[in-house]
């Protein structure tokens, strides 16, 4: 068994190493409130989704026949998640061309098809709350989450237009204390002599939303879902046939097993 | 039955070929754990090549295509994604069973006379592999493969005098484009596979040929023969006994790769790279770019070479890529490199043990370190003596590559000196 030990004994000297990281910027996120057999939620954010980034991003490997999977009909896709295209057959094109896209904001937005592997759930969450009023972009916001990004923020009428509030901690332990007392996304950053900058987005009472925060929040929540879903359609039933597949095998281990052992008998 | 097998022997050695290559083939009865991962090897390169069929049916080998095809696998193909999924896993896991069978060697001298061809075989397959692994990378044509593939090929690049051309010739082009992809297609699906199944056989031929180690070094061919079967004490036929205790291991296997392919099939990054969901981008260079986990000890070795070895020589990443082919093909001397009076590590004393120790250790926290950025652990405080300001990873991955080498280079002195125990006439 020693050799056993020392690969353990590798293994573990290997680990700790990530735990040390570098003395940079440092951004806590929220993890993102989503559950994949959540179908009305997924049902919510396919809505979202469609209303307000596929006007200008596209979901060139998505079909819209697929989210018969959420559990809407074909009748239902047609009328009311529509808007692009006109068969049920077709891939999530957006309705801004490329070239205007990349005329406009400077970049052409990314497809969407498989974003969330890209990113994960808890970044494009966060992303989507990090949104904040910048005069100095050319947009006009700036994100928390992903500093300087193109993308202006589409959905501030519901959410009301965030601002980035700064606040100076003496030195990093009570920065950290203030990232569990603000409990939400907040990004460290070192600041002059010593001292270290927590910066979060809070609502701007003079432009507020149609929604509160938690139901923005929500609102999130779904699209995000939704973006996972996406990413990976089979993502449901990859999993529940999983478990039926280890079942299967763990009944297979049994009589292989048994056939070895009566086998075996006659060697010593 | 017997009657077709009788007229098929007359024409081809159908029945000879079985009862040599399996069926009445003698193998030592102890073998234990680690003699597993030989037909596991063999086992995932037919799931890589029954999946990797489905797959090609599928895939477009063009820049333009490449990346929408592998989704559409994903998407549209009935159970396309299954297909994809054990092809990304079984890649990964045919470099797991391959470096625990290269493990298996290791500990107990299998690679040792007579089976020094088997061996050599062996390391030929390792390579065969690293190509059709490198060559499959760049396939579903995402920002990983297509940086992953420029700096391989750039490596080529660093030889002197020719590098440039060289580099150029395997593209196909100035930099990697359609072309290169349409040829690493034909590489990964037509001209590996076909090495790789024919050294295959040449393996298992020469290992049949000698017979197998076993856990205590004791060649059974030297045995007295048992007077009632008329076979070596320890030896039982491969055909029924290892048959079926072989298919536990299967089934075992089976299980483990089922958890990853259904519940975690891109192993949080290290199977499937997250950054290779982004299509192929030339003008867009990632800022980390790390080989798969399975080329990271080499990789890192690659890294741990400073251009500037020696005052005296010329500044060039050559040296680095020197290394790291070193590192893998310096596997071949093996056989030459151990004058221990044994084989097994059961009978070896504390000198190899301790050296086969260091040599496992290096390469897993070198694995470990070819994955992360070099700044990982922080830099040495400016002012220390030759250290000053130098990033603590590269520091250990040079001295865990110089631990790699002494292994090798070192075992000539340490096994010959290394105080064994008596092996017994009998397997334990």
């Amino acid at each position: 068994m020693n050799k056993f030990a020392f690969l353990l004994a590798a293994l573990l000297c290997a680990g700790p190493g990530a735990a040390l990281a570098s003395g940079g910027a440092d951004l806590r996120m929220n993890p993102a409130p989503v559950n994949r057999l959540d179908s009305a939620s997924l049902q919510r954010g396919a809505r979202n989704f469609v209303n307000y980034c596929l006007n200008c991003h596209s979901a060139k490997y998505m079909r819209y026949q697929r989210l018969t999977d959420l559990g809407v009909d074909s009748a239902m896709i047609q009328d009311n998640l529509m808007f692009a295209s006109t068969k049920i057959g077709d891939t999530m094109t957006a309705a801004m061309a490329p070239a205007d896209a990349k005329a406009w904001f400077g970049v052409a937005p990314p497809d969407l098809s498989v974003v969330a592997r890209v990113r994960g759930s808890e970044w494009l969450y966060n992303y989507f709350l990090a949104f904040y009023r910048d005069d100095k972009s050319t947009s006009g916001w700036n994100n928390l989450v992903f500093p300087n990004v193109a993308m202006p923020h589409v959905a501030w009428q519901l959410s009301g237009a965030g601002k980035l509030v700064e606040t100076e901690f003496e030195d990093h332990e009570n920065a950290i204390a203030g990232v569990i007392a603000a409990k939400g996304l907040a990004k460290l950053e070192p600041g002059k002599n010593g001292k270290w900058l927590m910066l979060t987005i809070a609502p701007d009472p003079d432009a507020p939303g149609t929604m509160t925060p938690v139901q923005y929040q929500l609102w999130v929540a779904d699209l995000v879902n939704y973006l996972d879903y996406m990413a990976e359609p089979q993502k449901n039933r990859r999993i529940s046939l999983g478990i039926m597949v280890l079942i299967y095998l763990g009944v297979l281990f049994a009589f292989a097993y048994a056939l070895k052992r009566s086998y075996w008998k006659d060697v010593h | 039955m017997q009657k077709i097998m009788n007229w098929i022997d007359a024409r081809f050695p159908l029945t000879a070929l079985w009862e040599s290559q399996w069926g009445k083939y003698v193998a030592p009865k102890n073998f234990n754990f680690w003699y597993y991962f030989g037909s596991l090897a063999a086992f995932v390169l037919v799931l890589q090549i029954v999946t990797g069929i489905v797959l090609a049916m599928n895939y477009k080998p063009d820049a333009a295509r490449a990346f929408e095809s592998v989704e559409y696998i994903m998407r549209d193909v009935e159970w396309g994604w299954l297909i994809r999924y054990m092809h990304s896993t079984g890649a990964s896991m045919f470099f797991v069973v391959v470096y625990l069978h290269m493990f298996r060697g290791l500990m107990y001298g299998s690679y040792r006379k007579p089976r020094e061809l088997t061996w050599i075989f062996g390391c030929l397959i390792f390579l065969c592999l690293m190509g059709e692994a490198f060559f499959g990378y760049l396939l579903p044509w995402g920002q990983m493969s297509y940086w992953g593939a420029q700096v391989i090929v750039n490596l080529f690049a660093t030889i002197p005098f020719i590098g440039e051309g060289l580099s150029q010739w395997i593209r196909g082009d100035y930099t990697i484009s359609d072309i290169t992809l349409n040829r690493f297609f034909a590489f990964h699906v037509a001209a590996f596979p076909l090495l790789l199944v024919g050294l295959v056989a040449a393996h298992l031929t020469a290992l049949h040929e000698t017979g197998s180690n076993n856990p205590d070094g004791i060649e059974i061919k030297q045995q007295p023969k048992d007077p009632k079967t008329g076979l070596p004490l320890d030896g039982i036929y491969s055909h029924p006994y290892y048959t079926y205790k072989d298919i536990v291991g299967v089934v075992v296997f089976l299980a483990v790769f089922s958890i990853i392919v259904f519940f975690v099939p891109d192993m949080g990054g290290y199977f499937l790279e997250a950054n290779n969901f982004v299509p192929a981008n030339p003008l867009q260079t990632p800022e980390h770019i790390a080989p798969v986990w399975y080329f990271t000890p080499y990789y890192a070795i690659l890294r741990a070479v400073p251009s500037k070895l020696l005052p005296f020589l010329p500044a060039t990443q050559f040296y680095g890529v020197m290394a790291m082919g070193a590192a893998v093909l310096i596997f071949f001397a093996l056989p030459w490199l151990d004058r221990g009076k044994v084989k097994s590590i059961r009978y070896r004393g504390t000198l190899y043990k301790s050296w086969l120790a260091a040599f496992v250790i290096s390469f897993l926290i070198l694995g470990y370190l070819g994955v992360v950025p070099v700044t990982i652990w922080g830099q040495f405080r400016e002012g220390l003596p030759i250290l000053g300001g130098a990033d603590k990873a590269t520091v250990v991955s040079r001295v865990l590559t110089i631990v790699y080498f002494l292994f090798f280079i070192l075992m000539p002195w340490y096994t010959a000196r290394d105080k064994t125990k008596p092996v017994p006439d009998r397997v334990t």
